[in-house]
């Protein structure tokens, strides 16, 4: 067994250090080609990591919740009203926000592949686009919510919205309760990347 | 192509593996591949459908078996390698044997923001008015198309509703019929069709739960009522 142990985890880490080379070559082969330069890949990188992420769909969720304008556009326009906050581009041309409400819980998923809503959410983990949830996503959402640990009133009704085209899903989850008072930036610290999928609800308590 | 991609409807994944606080990026080669990646498709030399098409197309052992930025970094030496603008003797090595190609564009440090803000949108002027309007039932195809294709096998010859009509967008059927540019930009009209679990699993499925996809009009035909 510690045998087993030992050599499974010698396969993972040769695994990775293969990755690592293989990645490594074709970057330097395609910078000295001309094809890429590394220091846009630099700033890619930068972009995702510090720029890019599921904050930008927080401030879009809890604007829609203090601001009945700015709710009821995204809802009819999501992509203008998204861009009026600065996100736009990459994954994200042409939006759909989708609201759940007490009678309809909403959840995104890709099943072919891993398309996601990259302007406001970032970049997707790795359970989004791992195969038990694409797989299971469209045939058995209630499992999935079960999955994370998320129970709904049986009465509600669940609506998945496969991603086969360019167009790109938020789900707008419903405000907790007991948030009347709190401005919009609080609120944002409510909404979690899980939320924004459907896969989560708006936190009730505050981190 | 009825590939191992088109994961809808398998069974025997296990449940979901969230992953608490987890990084962006699980090892450094994890962001050199999506950066790397996302640059070379500002390349011109395929489209988003031609490099789905090169990850939907290496083998299914392969595909089951990798994670998300290997098969991305995959796919990206099948489309440099079929283009020509890297040998494998040059992937081996390292070393540049070949001159490079001409590409359509190279990003610069002071071109990815914008690059990345202005994205490739896929919407275009539509040519013909929609055939289905909103609240009509439509079937899906029947069909099985030997390559790239946006209509996952578990909805195929099914009935639903259309709930969302969203303009021509570009057909990912056509966009895969060149390897190079000039590309087969035809526009369908695309809609999102909402099916009953019930009609897509059987009666044994959750009466509560429905399920949609986005659709092009070619993926469709009339319901007789």
């Amino acid at each position: 067994m510690s045998n087993h142990h030992h050599t499974h985890g010698h396969a993972e880490a040769s695994h990775l250090s293969d990755m690592d080379v293989r990645v490594r070559a074709l970057e330097t082969l395609l910078t000295r080609k001309g094809y890429v330069d590394p220091a846009a890949l630099d700033r890619i990188i930068e972009i995702y990591e510090t720029e890019v992420g599921p904050r930008n769909g927080a401030h879009v969720v809890a604007k829609a919740w203090s601001d009945s304008t700015f709710h009821d556009w995204l809802l009819q326009d999501a992509t203008a009203a998204i861009n009026s906050l600065g996100y736009s581009g990459r994954q994200g041309e042409h939006m759909v926000a989708v609201a759940n409400t007490p009678e309809v819980h909403n959840m995104v998923v890709c099943t072919l592949c891993s398309c996601y809503p990259w302007p406001i959410l970032g970049l997707p983990p790795v359970w989004y686009k791992s195969a038990a949830y694409r797989a299971k996503a469209v045939m058995d959402p209630r499992g999935v919510l079960a999955d994370f640990r998320v129970t709904l009133p049986e009465q509600i009704k669940l609506r998945v919205w496969d991603s086969t085209a360019e167009v790109r899903y938020l789900v707008l989850p419903m405000r907790p309760p007991g948030t009347e008072h709190l401005s919009e930036e609080q609120l944002a610290l409510r909404v979690t990347r899980n939320s924004m999928i459907g896969t989560g609800l708006a936190l009730t308590e505050p981190v | 192509m009825n590939g191992v991609h088109d994961m809808g409807g398998m069974q025997g994944f296990g449940r979901v593996m969230p992953e608490a606080d987890e990084p962006l990026f699980h090892a450094p080669w994890e962001s050199r591949a999506m950066a790397v990646t996302v640059a070379m498709g500002a390349s011109g030399q395929w489209n988003i459908d031609l490099a789905r098409y090169a990850r939907e197309t290496l083998p299914p052992s392969i595909y089951l078996s990798s994670s998300y930025y290997e098969l991305w970094i995959r796919a990206l030496e099948q489309l440099t390698l079929e283009r020509g603008m890297v040998t494998a003797r040059e992937l081996s090595s390292g070393q540049i044997q070949d001159p490079p190609l001409p590409v359509a564009r190279v990003l610069k440090l002071d071109t990815v923001d914008a690059a990345l803000a202005a994205g490739s949108p896929t919407l275009r002027k539509a040519t013909s008015p929609a055939r289905y309007a909103l609240g009509q039932l439509v079937r899906t195809r029947n069909i099985h198309p030997q390559d790239h294709t946006r209509l996952p096998r578990y909805v195929r010859g099914h009935t639903g509703k259309v709930v969302m009509v969203h303009g021509a967008h570009v057909y990912p059927d056509n966009h895969v019929d060149r390897p190079l540019p000039p590309f087969n930009t035809n526009a369908e009209w695309l809609y999102t069709v909402v099916f009953d679990a019930t009609e897509l699993w059987g009666e044994a499925a959750d009466p509560q739960v429905q399920v949609s996809v986005d659709a092009w009009e070619p993926y469709l035909e009339e319901v007789l009522l």
